[in-house]
């Protein structure tokens, strides 16, 4: 059925007043934070990732590959957003995080305050705490299970404070998507480790990954391939991926 | 006491004077075994304010005789000489040279005057919180301690003296002590009595003195040459002189000595006072039990304390909230900061994270807040206020607020550590320190601790990446790779490393996971590896 203009134009009316509702209290207009990638950006609501909110980032698969992966993507998008001088503040839940690795996506070491932390509760504790405090470019937290509720204090804390929180949500058993359960997030994101572009001599290439917007807030979902983050923490399109199909669309 | 009553009044010397006074003095030749201790334990931070160390075992008999030398004039002199040296034949104020031809194979260390007095100032400082509220250094070697009141507190004096003796025993040194009426007497006895401990009477200081030389009475020296030109060598020859003439030969000096030493005149002691810390106290009428009281008293001692603080420039880093419990418990919840700060609300917030520890019974009757650590704090410049730069958040409140949260050691940043071994190359810093970073190598995102076992490995030696390989009970082919990357073990940390080697391999699998694969060995010589595979981290 072909929607009829004033039925679309009605829906547009209503969809402008929820924006409207859902961003009140927030000052002024939502400030985004682009990828600089064509692709990615035009299919986000705002063009960007909404800075004064939270977003989730999970692993494909369960294992350590995709994990670290879904790690380098948040520490990517956290080092774009960080100034010079900023500090993002990472929640740790377990000890296996390598920090040169990080300076590799441009998370250098003085721009990162560590916060061991053993349970989730802590995790989110310590996350609310940073987002409100308000002097931080980002919070970064690594979680297995989050409530609803706590994920509402986070969205609300990252509004008040004006910061961005990620949350990266771990697999806890083989079968249990972690981006299953609800959430207030206004992206959630999947990472997964895609075979990179063989090079011509011996040696191994710009990682690639599978980029999978799972759900957003006002945006529709979407999926990428993309080549993994240089040492300023931007993402790239592969060669020549703007003549491929789709692999979700093909697939489907 | 009878003595003093037999004097007339004017010369009766005051109830203070009468007070009972020790002295702890290391004689003037033991006192180079302190110092021969002390060149040896200096380094471990002997300062006996904080606690005694342990190491206080007597110069081991295979150690060479020490003497150390200091320069008067043009001439090197002894000035002090361990008991094994004087043993030996050397003294004090012999010639070094001298010295040194007598005992081939002699010690010799240059003396530092201004290391042994800050010692003996610690000393003071030590005895002052410890033993008597009143405690003065006394000359090179000795301190005076009054006893007045407190000798009861630790069963008396002879065993107080004891107890205090077995202190220097296990800090590492050899005292004498003597207990008198007077600090003249005290000192006489403790540095030329005939045993280590000695305890004068009340009223026996003359007869205790009687026998002993006159050097005892801290006199001049053109008095001692006098003295020893008539033929006087006791002290007891000197109290029974006429006073008339003794003043005459000797000087008035001689004359206020003798009668400092046997109470004639009065000698106050100059002690050291322990620097305390800032605090503000209240008392209250009603024992206070609810938090919201609680909270209440501490805004108020908050302000007294800050109050007092910015009038000494000063600003807390560590604070302590002790309360008295009816029933007689104390109860404290301490916080620290990560920067010195005197911003009350920040403060009372911590502090507020922490209420609900303190448990109050029936009730409180005092609370008391101590500044148990405070630093200088004056004005800062601020940074980009007319360059335009961005002004950087400050972090300490909200690293105070975490470390309540998770505790201080968890919050921290990581920096580079001059090691290649990956994982050496990261280290812990404290939250606002500086930190370093890493060279450009690439690194993997996770790193496993300890490095896991990899089976079924297919690769070329020497130096070609592995084919593939199982981890977890799971095949991997690899499809590219690169390396190696050749670390060497640090021979400086164990030998066991002096000769390893790691070969470092990134490699991807069909799949695109990445993996960092060490193989232990350059797979050429035996002795730098076993040619065991490892995974070591998991790129993204």
């Amino acid at each position: 059925m072909v929607p009829s203009p004033a039925r679309s134009e009605r829906l547009e009316a209503l969809k402008a007043e929820v924006r409207a509702i859902e961003s009140a209290g927030v000052a002024g207009t939502r400030e985004c934070l682009p990828f600089g990638v064509e692709s990615i950006d035009a299919r986000l609501a705002g063009g960007g990732l909404a800075c004064a909110a939270l977003h989730e980032v999970a692993a494909d698969r369960p294992g350590l590959s995709d994990d670290a992966a879904a790690t380098l993507f948040l520490a990517a998008v956290a080092a774009r957003r960080c100034a010079a001088n900023g500090t993002v503040l990472w929640a740790l839940a377990r000890r296996d995080l390598f920090a040169p690795g990080l300076a590799m996506a441009g998370l250098p070491p003085d721009n990162v305050l560590y916060a061991e932390c053993g349970r989730d509760e802590d995790v989110l504790a310590v996350m609310e705490e940073g987002l409100r405090h308000g002097g931080l470019d980002a919070v970064i937290g690594e979680v297995r299970k989050v409530p609803m509720a706590a994920t509402r204090r986070l969205q609300l804390a990252a509004e008040e404070g004006g910061t961005m929180a990620l949350m990266l949500k771990r697999w806890r058993r083989q079968e249990e998507d972690p981006l299953a359960a609800p959430s207030a997030a206004v992206t959630r994101w999947r990472v997964g480790c895609a075979p990179s572009q063989p090079l011509p001599v011996a040696g191994i290439g710009r990682p690639r990954w599978r980029l999978d917007l799972a759900r957003q807030r006002g945006g529709e979902p979407h999926h990428w391939i993309m080549e993994g983050p240089d040492a300023k923490g931007c993402l790239a399109l592969p060669d020549g991926a703007e003549h491929r199909p789709n692999p979700a669309r093909a697939a489907a | 006491m009878e003595q003093a009553e037999a004097l007339p009044p004017h010369q009766r010397p005051s109830i203070r004077e009468l007070g009972r006074r020790t002295e702890a003095a290391e004689t003037p030749f033991r006192a180079r075994n302190v110092e021969d201790i002390q060149r040896r334990i200096a380094t471990r931070d002997l300062l006996p304010s904080v606690a005694p160390p342990r190491a206080a075992a007597p110069a081991a008999p295979a150690e060479p005789p020490l003497v150390t030398v200091a320069r008067t004039g043009n001439r090197l002199l002894v000035a002090a000489a361990c008991d094994a040296a004087r043993a030996l034949g050397l003294h004090p104020g012999m010639a070094a040279t001298q010295a040194r031809a007598l005992v081939p194979g002699l010690d010799v260390c240059d003396a530092d005057p201004r290391a042994d007095a800050a010692l003996l100032d610690a000393l003071a400082l030590y005895a002052a919180r410890r033993w008597t509220p009143r405690a003065a250094v006394a000359g090179a070697d000795g301190l005076f301690l009054d006893l007045s009141g407190v000798a009861h507190l630790f069963g008396g004096e002879e065993r107080m003296c004891a107890r205090i003796l077995r202190f220097c025993a296990r800090a590492g040194y050899r005292a004498r002590i003597a207990v008198a009426g007077t600090p003249g007497a005290a000192h006489a006895l403790a540095r030329f009595g005939p045993a280590p401990l000695s305890l004068c009477p009340p009223g026996g200081e003359p007869d205790a003195l009687a026998p002993l030389p006159l050097a005892a009475l801290r006199l001049e020296e053109d008095a001692l040459a006098t003295a020893r030109r008539l033929g006087l060598e006791r002290i007891g020859d000197l109290v029974a002189m006429p006073r008339g003439p003794l003043q005459r030969r000797f000087g008035r000096q001689t004359l206020t000595r003798l009668d400092q030493a046997l109470g004639r005149a009065a000698e106050p002691i100059d002690p050291v006072v322990p620097e305390e810390a800032p605090r503000a106290e209240l008392r209250f009428a009603e024992p206070i039990a609810t938090p919201e009281a609680i909270a209440q008293a501490m805004a108020e001692l908050m302000a007294r304390l800050i109050d007092d603080l910015a009038k000494a420039g000063l600003a807390a880093r560590i604070l302590t909230l002790a309360g008295d419990r009816v029933d007689g418990a104390a109860q404290s919840i301490t916080i620290g900061t990560a920067r010195a700060t005197r911003d009350s609300r920040h403060l009372l917030r911590l502090l507020g994270m922490k209420i609900e520890t303190i448990e109050p019974g029936y009730g409180l009757d005092a609370l008391r807040l101590i500044a148990v650590r405070t630093e200088p704090l004056g004005p800062e410049t601020v940074a980009g206020a007319l360059t335009g730069e961005p002004p950087s958040a400050d972090l300490a409140p909200l690293v105070d607020r975490l470390a309540g949260r998770i505790g201080a050691r968890h919050l921290f940043r990581l920096s580079a550590v001059e090691s290649d071994v990956p994982e050496r190359s990261v280290r812990r810093t404290g939250p606002l320190g500086a930190v370093h970073p890493w060279p450009d190598y690439p690194r993997p995102v996770r790193l496993l601790s300890p490095p896991e076992r990899v089976e079924n490995v297919v690769a070329l030696l020497p130096d070609l990446p592995p084919r593939r390989f199982t981890w977890r009970g799971r095949a991997y082919r690899i499809a590219r790779a690169d390396g190696p990357e050749r670390i060497f073990g640090e021979w400086w940390r164990r030998t066991a490393e002096a000769e390893a080697v790691r070969d470092y391999f990134q490699v991807e699998d069909e799949g695109g996971e990445r993996f960092w694969l060490y193989r232990r060995g350059d797979g050429v010589d035996v002795a730098t590896g076993d040619l065991s595979w490892y995974l070591h981290g998991v790129f993204a």
